[in-house]
């Protein structure tokens, strides 16, 4: 297939779950902080920590009440993170390659992008709940339609691939702003608050009840391990990881424990390393400086996808 | 709603005679129309441009900051073109279309109508299209232009003439089909009993004819369409067509040229690219040859064309016999080349550089229009009827000192058609573009194509970047019989 066209699949893809991760970020920390106190509820500065965009958000707003943060988080243009500017780089992705994917799936991407130009027009934060919903839904509606519609071949896979990768980011990102806040809030634990700020937590990974299933208390370590290691929940980086290895595998037809490309190779070894990983080593290792760096490698990885499939060296 | 009170003013109208009936073939649509519930039409036209905006059938529009996008506006009442008509128009199409090729052929290589008289050199070699780099180039099957838009309008008398002939990137056609759609969906009983000629296999029609045009030999040979990019004004037609046929949609940094042969960039090297259905302008295709500052062209490309190890539709420099100029010169190209008179026949057309003609015609710049003969798109024209002095006297001015760059024609009074105008009908003026495919060996006109409607009140100009609007245009079957694109149920539609 057309580097282009594989670059503009990848990227759309990493869009959309960007766009959904930010809403579902905003979603759980909305209804968080409408549970605590008042003094607690400080909470939207770390949120904007989590998307890497505090230096813009300070020069563009300042102070990072509620209104501020998810103005800036969902609507603001000039942030190339919000919810607005990953929807409209999706659209425009698909947009140049509407030919290779799926009508189906243009369309739906399209009235995704022409619902949220309506509410940026009309910038109604009455309901946020239900509008971040819309959001995820819309998300999970082009997973979806993608799943059932376009050939599971080359395309879909680096689809899939750009999905994983995005999304393996913004859980260890998550974690790693949270984790933090929360460990020092000693005074709430045993208290309901407790349950409350860590159950955001999970919420914000769309967790919360999947975690119940496995481990039932809350309890923080376990939450580590569930979102950084549980193999079969969809969003813990040890399953994109899985998943985003078995797209690549797929895209090179390497063998097994083999690889075609550096691309292959990093994204192979971060991934054995997740499968062979235990619980007392991360947090040995520390457990903030084990997600700087898994974040770090996944950036490598997708620098040299780019290297290897997008921008093919001619041999003249 | 009915068209009850609708009044022809005096123009030719599509739909109806000037004492207000339906014209032969137009009889069932009124009839059905003027059945329908209140308000369902209106009801069905808002349901059409929801699923136009829906589908992201879109244009781009430049300057205008706030909505890069815009629906191409579209009014549901369809254009009727009864079958004789239509062969007419099809023989004429056909008939210029040939002449033009052996025209184009004839310049880049052999001169004979230049030697010969019939054309002056230098209107010839001073043509905006001209493109000396093509002298000496025979692409496959001595096509030049594969792909032609011809604009044709009808005037006051009832005849069909050729406005432009639109030989260089002709676009509009996925409207077409995309209206057709809709239409299907909106009216499929009404579609159904009228029995109109199929325009959807286009697509398929396209694949055949740019698979015909390989190079030699080639058993499955590689089509792309390339494109400007997502920022063309055209670009959905693009991605459509391509779509339709089932090839690549390229952009300029997807190819290469690799050791003579044009090159795709694809996620395992580099992959041959047999014809390229481009819809870029000659200037920027290659900045070896054509513009430098091509940031969009391939380097080499145009050797790889003319050593023949690709082709292109159309081929650069078609736009030679674009150019107003030259158009003057169509009806006698026609009887040079063919021996035949013209089917269709110019509107009449007055050519700045003769004396005569130039004399007249700033006599009359209140009477005519003038059009510079480089533009296209409904740019640097002068309205007489609808100008003010001062615009006259400016044209006056460059018309004297450039003569060679204008010409004038009477302001035709264009047919009309009925619109939706909020709760009735008006009037507005058309024109028409169909499609022509030129093959190996044959040429096929798309019955029907675009009907371009000016939707603004008394204005003349239609293009889609100055408020113009488009309708379906329905040619119909000869002698009736059931159209083959219908599949509709009888039951699926009673109101209507």
């Amino acid at each position: 297939m057309l580097s282009r066209v594989a670059n503009a699949i990848y990227w759309l893809n990493r869009y959309i779950e960007r766009a959904e991760n930010v809403a579902r970020f905003i979603d759980a920390n909305y209804h968080m902080t409408l549970d605590i106190p008042d003094n607690a509820s400080d909470q939207w500065q770390p949120l904007i920590n989590t998307t890497g965009d505090h230096e813009i958000f300070k020069e563009l707003y300042g102070a990072p009440t509620r209104e501020n943060a998810i103005e800036f988080l969902t609507f603001d243009r000039s942030n190339p993170n919000s919810i607005y500017s990953c929807v409209r780089a999706a659209r425009e992705n698909a947009r140049s390659i509407r030919e290779y994917i799926s009508s189906e799936m243009w369309e739906q991407l399209n009235t995704f992008y022409l619902m949220m130009n309506t509410a940026a027009r009309e910038s109604s934060m009455d309901l946020p709940h239900q509008f971040f919903v819309d959001i995820m839904n819309a998300s999970h509606t082009f997973i979806g339609i993608t799943e059932s519609t376009m050939t599971h071949g080359e395309g879909w896979n680096f689809g899939r691939m750009g999905r994983m990768l995005e999304r393996a980011d913004k859980t260890s990102r998550i974690l790693d702003v949270k984790y933090f806040i929360l460990l020092p809030s000693v005074d709430y634990i045993g208290s309901p608050y407790d349950n409350i700020l860590w159950g955001a937590l999970l919420r914000s990974a769309s967790a919360f009840e999947m975690y119940r299933k496995r481990h039932g208390r809350i309890d923080p370590k376990k939450i580590v391990e569930f979102l950084l290691l549980e193999r079969n929940f969809p969003r813990s980086i040890h399953y994109c990881l899985a998943t985003a290895m078995t797209s690549m595998s797929l895209i090179t037809g390497s063998l097994r424990g083999t690889y075609a490309n550096r691309a292959e190779q990093e994204l192979g070894r971060l991934m054995t390393e997740f499968q062979y990983a235990s619980l007392e080593e991360i947090f040995d290792y520390g457990l903030h400086e084990y997600l700087d760096n898994t974040q770090t490698r996944i950036n490598e990885v997708g620098a040299e996808i780019h290297g290897a499939f997008f921008d093919v060296k001619i041999e003249s | 709603m009915k068209f009850d009170g609708y009044d022809t003013e005096g123009f030719y109208d599509e739909l109806f005679t000037p004492q207000g009936q339906p014209r032969a073939g137009a009889e069932l649509v009124v009839e059905r129309i003027n059945a329908l519930p209140e308000q369902e039409l209106q009801r069905r036209q808002i349901a059409a441009e929801k699923a136009l905006l829906n589908l992201g059938i879109t244009f781009n529009v430049y300057n205008n900051e706030a909505q890069t996008e815009k629906i191409f506006p579209f009014d549901i009442v369809p254009r009727i073109v009864p079958a004789a008509q239509w062969q007419r128009l099809e023989q004429g199409l056909k008939q210029r279309i040939r002449a033009l090729n052996l025209f184009i052929n004839d310049i880049y290589n052999e001169q004979k109508i230049i030697r010969d008289n019939i054309i002056p050199a230098d209107l010839v070699f001073s043509a905006d299209g001209f493109r000396k780099p093509c002298l000496g180039i025979k692409p496959p099957h001595g096509i030049w232009c594969h792909i032609t838009g011809t604009d044709l309008v009808r005037g006051a008398d009832g005849e069909f003439y050729v406005l432009e002939d639109n030989l260089r990137c002709p676009s509009g056609v996925s409207y077409v089909l995309e209206n057709r759609l809709i239409m299907k969906r909106t009216f499929p009983m009404v579609f159904d009993a009228c029995s109109v000629q199929p325009v959807t296999d286009y697509p398929s029609r396209l694949l055949d004819m740019l698979q015909e045009m390989a190079p030699q030999g080639l058993r499955t040979p590689t089509v792309a369409v390339w494109t400007p990019g997502i920022y063309n004004s055209a670009y959905f037609e693009h991605s459509f067509l391509a779509q339709q046929m089932g090839v690549q949609l390229v952009e300029g940094n997807d190819l290469v040229v690799h050791r003579g042969e044009v090159m795709m960039r694809t996620t395992t090297g580099l992959e041959r690219v047999d014809v390229i259905y481009r819809r870029i302008d000659d200037d920027f295709m290659d900045p070896k040859v054509f513009r430098s500052d091509s940031m969009l062209g391939v380097p080499g490309l145009m050797e790889a064309f003319s050593k023949g190890s690709v082709a292109l539709a159309n081929a650069p420099g078609t736009g030679v016999a674009d150019d107003k100029a030259v158009y003057a010169y169509v009806p006698e190209i026609i009887r040079y080349y063919l021996g035949e008179d013209p089917i269709i026949n110019n509107v009449p057309t007055y050519a700045c550089w003769r004396e005569d003609d130039r004399a007249y015609v700033l006599e009359n710049l209140d009477k005519l229009v003038v059009k510079a003969v480089n533009e296209s798109g409904g740019y640097g024209m002068l309205i007489g009827p609808h100008s003010t002095q001062a615009e006259r006297d400016e044209f006056r001015q460059r018309i004297l000192a450039k003569p060679r760059t204008y010409i004038a024609q009477p302001t035709l009074a264009l047919s009309r058609v009925p619109v939706l105008v909020d709760d009735h009908f008006e009037g507005r003026h058309v024109d028409l573009r169909p499609y022509i495919l030129y093959g190996k060996d044959s040429i096929y006109v798309l019955p029907g194509g675009l009907t371009r409607v000016a939707l603004k009140k008394g204005s003349l100009v239609v293009n889609s970047s100055q408020g113009g609007g488009s309708k379906d245009t329905w040619v119909l079957n000869p002698q009736g019989g059931s159209s083959p694109e219908s599949t509709v149920n009888q039951q699926e539609e009673l109101s209507c």
